[in-house]
């Protein structure tokens, strides 16, 4: 009896670390995929008899991403900084607005506060997806009003990025104020502490990290952006950021996978380093109220 | 150009003006209204006026001339009624739906058991496993979408060489040159798999956190009882789970539905008739057809909004009690 409870308990172990591969390598072998495929030598890559692992480490195409011209009178460099424009840009721009928004909504009873709030909540559930065509009419009528060019440049890009990524925003850096203690700020304020010293002093130490967590969420959001900037861009190849460049490869001819794959590594990495350090907020961001604790 | 854009109204905030005589009580009262005042224009130019917009063009006759300024017409929820009893546009919309709810169905149930098991594995197993599922998760769409249409890329594709190579009893000869991208039934599957590789870590993550939240003393109980672990996660983890469970599906739901990146790359384009999901069709309808038709486009962007926020109601709902009690 003994004996078969314990046989049972090992081989329960024994399925649950084999699931646990299993799951592990369908998660990990996409990406381990692009980088083998992204580091072995063209020849290696169209061939019939793929290898799982490569038999030549090589950087070629590496080079040809950072050197080439992909697409005429472009390169990587000219995408790269646009996406770092548009991106840091909007992220800097949408934490500033957001800080302020947040304070009102956190710190002050005002008559259109649970108007405001509500409205965010609805607007952030509204799919770009559908506003895409008014989206883009609207910049189009808005850039010939104000004789400006919105569509086919990086700034119409740039205001709509901000605008998507303000609600949950403002929503995320709120939480942040509504627990500096307000017992800490009167306590400042009795010391003859002025309102900006409160504010710097006190309140943005503490609304920090939920500023810089916020902040990094929208950065993902904003990098890996594809419909926005591909519907506004797409006869301006200049402006071109990451996402679009890489689709730009589908149209060519015969597919050089190995630059593509090696272009794929070089947007993916950024987005790897800063989803390590918002990870636990992501969680719990995204699932607010629902888990207790 | 007859529209003029619209100033969000702050009836306390306009009218005192920033004089200097008001009273410090007055000028308090106007700081939290100067302070969503730059949020709140952001988001009435280039969100809360194109919502608008939507609705308007789609209840009227619009396209290239009416975008370079001529008058539109209304057309009586034309755009309705012909997209209402439009057989391609139900062919779309019941993709869409059995897409998404593969999406969702595979993304919880896969998700849910991975949580589990992670709350099993001992530390440094579980830890080692979600560094995995993180690696997953991170990936830009974009590249993600491009990966799966490398491993299955029709000549030098990893999957096919893998099939090509088992024996034919058991999948099939002719694997050499398989086109996975042509038609809808091949198609959605890998699309499926795509979103759902990207999702499931997500879910299992977020489970796992509810799980740990949960006291062990329920799962003793249990198992005194002689419950097995079937029966300990219905009638234990899944009603303690039940409002984590509600949001995760609700996201999912949402977010599944907005499909447009991964299915644009697998599909290289949006050329084929037969491979469209709503985001795409409202997409071609706007950009890829000659001539465009905005107002149809609108009309089932409207449609779109409409179902999204049908589903999302609960969820809002929740939160906006949650606002109030605060």
């Amino acid at each position: 009896m003994n004996n078969v409870y314990r046989l049972r308990r090992l081989l329960g172990r024994a399925g649950a670390y084999l699931a646990a591969l299993a799951v592990f390598v369908f998660a990990v072998f996409p990406v381990y995929w692009v980088l083998a495929t992204a580091l072995r030598p063209t020849g290696e890559i169209f061939t019939r008899e793929p290898t799982l692992f490569p038999r030549e480490i090589t950087f070629e195409h590496f080079e040809r991403v950072l050197s080439g011209v992909l697409i005429p009178g472009t390169s990587f460099w000219s995408f790269l900084s646009n996406s770092l424009v548009v991106t840091v840009g909007s992220v800097a721009f949408t934490a500033l607005l957001a800080l302020l928004a947040a304070i009102a909504v956190a710190r002050f009873k005002f008559k259109l506060r649970s108007a405001f709030i509500i409205m965010l909540l609805v607007i952030q559930m509204v799919p770009v997806e559908a506003l895409i065509i008014s989206l883009f009419i609207n910049f189009f009528h808005l850039g010939n009003a104000l004789d400006l060019e919105l569509v086919g440049n990086l700034s119409g890009v740039f205001v709509i990025y901000v605008a998507v990524s303000l609600p949950i925003t403002i929503l995320m850096i709120r939480n942040f104020v509504s627990a500096v203690p307000k017992e800490l700020e009167e306590a400042a304020a009795i010391d003859g502490a002025s309102g900006w010293t409160i504010f710097w002093r006190i309140m943005m130490p503490l609304v920090a990290p939920g500023l810089a967590a916020a902040s990094i969420f929208a950065f993902i959001t904003a990098w890996n952006e594809f419909l926005v900037a591909f519907t506004f861009l797409q006869n301006n190849t200049g402006a071109y950021t990451l996402p679009i460049s890489l689709q730009y490869y589908f149209g060519a001819v015969s597919i050089e996978w190995g630059s593509i794959m090696a272009a794929s590594t070089l947007l993916t990495v950024p987005v790897m380093v800063f989803f390590l350090f918002v990870q636990r907020r992501m969680v719990s961001g995204l699932t607010m109220g629902a888990v207790k604790g | 150009m007859t529209q003029t854009l619209e100033r969000p109204t702050e009836p306390e905030a306009e009218r005192p003006g920033r004089r200097s005589g008001l009273s410090r009580r007055t000028r308090l009262r106007l700081v939290p209204y100067l302070l969503i005042l730059p949020a709140l224009t952001v988001l009435a130019v280039v969100l809360l006026w194109p919502i608008g917009q939507m609705l308007w063009i789609s209840l009227h006759d619009y396209g290239l001339q009416q975008l370079r300024g001529q008058e539109a017409d209304w057309n009586n929820f034309g755009h309705y009624a012909y997209v209402l009893t439009d057989e391609r546009f139900w062919s779309v919309f019941r993709n869409t739906i059995i897409v998404c709810l593969s999406m969702v169905v595979l993304t919880m149930v896969l998700g849910t058991l991975v949580g589990i098991l992670m709350h099993k594995l001992p530390k440094w197993a579980s830890t080692t496993l979600g560094l995995g599922l993180m690696l997953a998760w991170a990936t830009p769409v974009i590249s993600a979408a491009i990966v799966y249409r490398w491993l299955f890329d029709t000549r030098y594709g990893l999957v096919n060489t893998i099939l090509e190579s088992l024996p034919t009893w058991l999948v099939g000869a002719d694997w050499n040159e398989f086109n996975w991208f042509n038609s809808p039934q091949t198609l959605f599957p890998i699309l499926v798999i795509t979103v759902v590789w990207q999702s499931f870590p997500f879910v299992a993550i977020s489970v796992l956190a509810g799980l740990k939240s949960i006291p062990n003393e329920l799962y003793e109980a249990a198992r005194i009882d002689g419950a097995t672990a079937w029966r300990s996660f219905w009638n234990v983890t899944f009603p303690m789970l039940r409002p984590l469970f509600a949001l995760l599906l609700i996201l999912q739901v949402i977010w599944d539905f907005r499909i447009f990146t991964q299915l644009f790359i697998l599909a290289g384009g949006i050329t084929n008739r037969d491979i469209h999901l709503i985001p795409t069709y409202i997409f071609q309808l706007g950009f890829a057809s000659t001539p465009p038709n905005y107002g149809m486009g609108s009309a089932i962007a409207v449609i779109m909004t409409v179902l999204v926020l049908v589903i999302s109601a609960y969820y809002l709902r929740a939160m906006i009690r949650q606002e109030e009690a605060r």
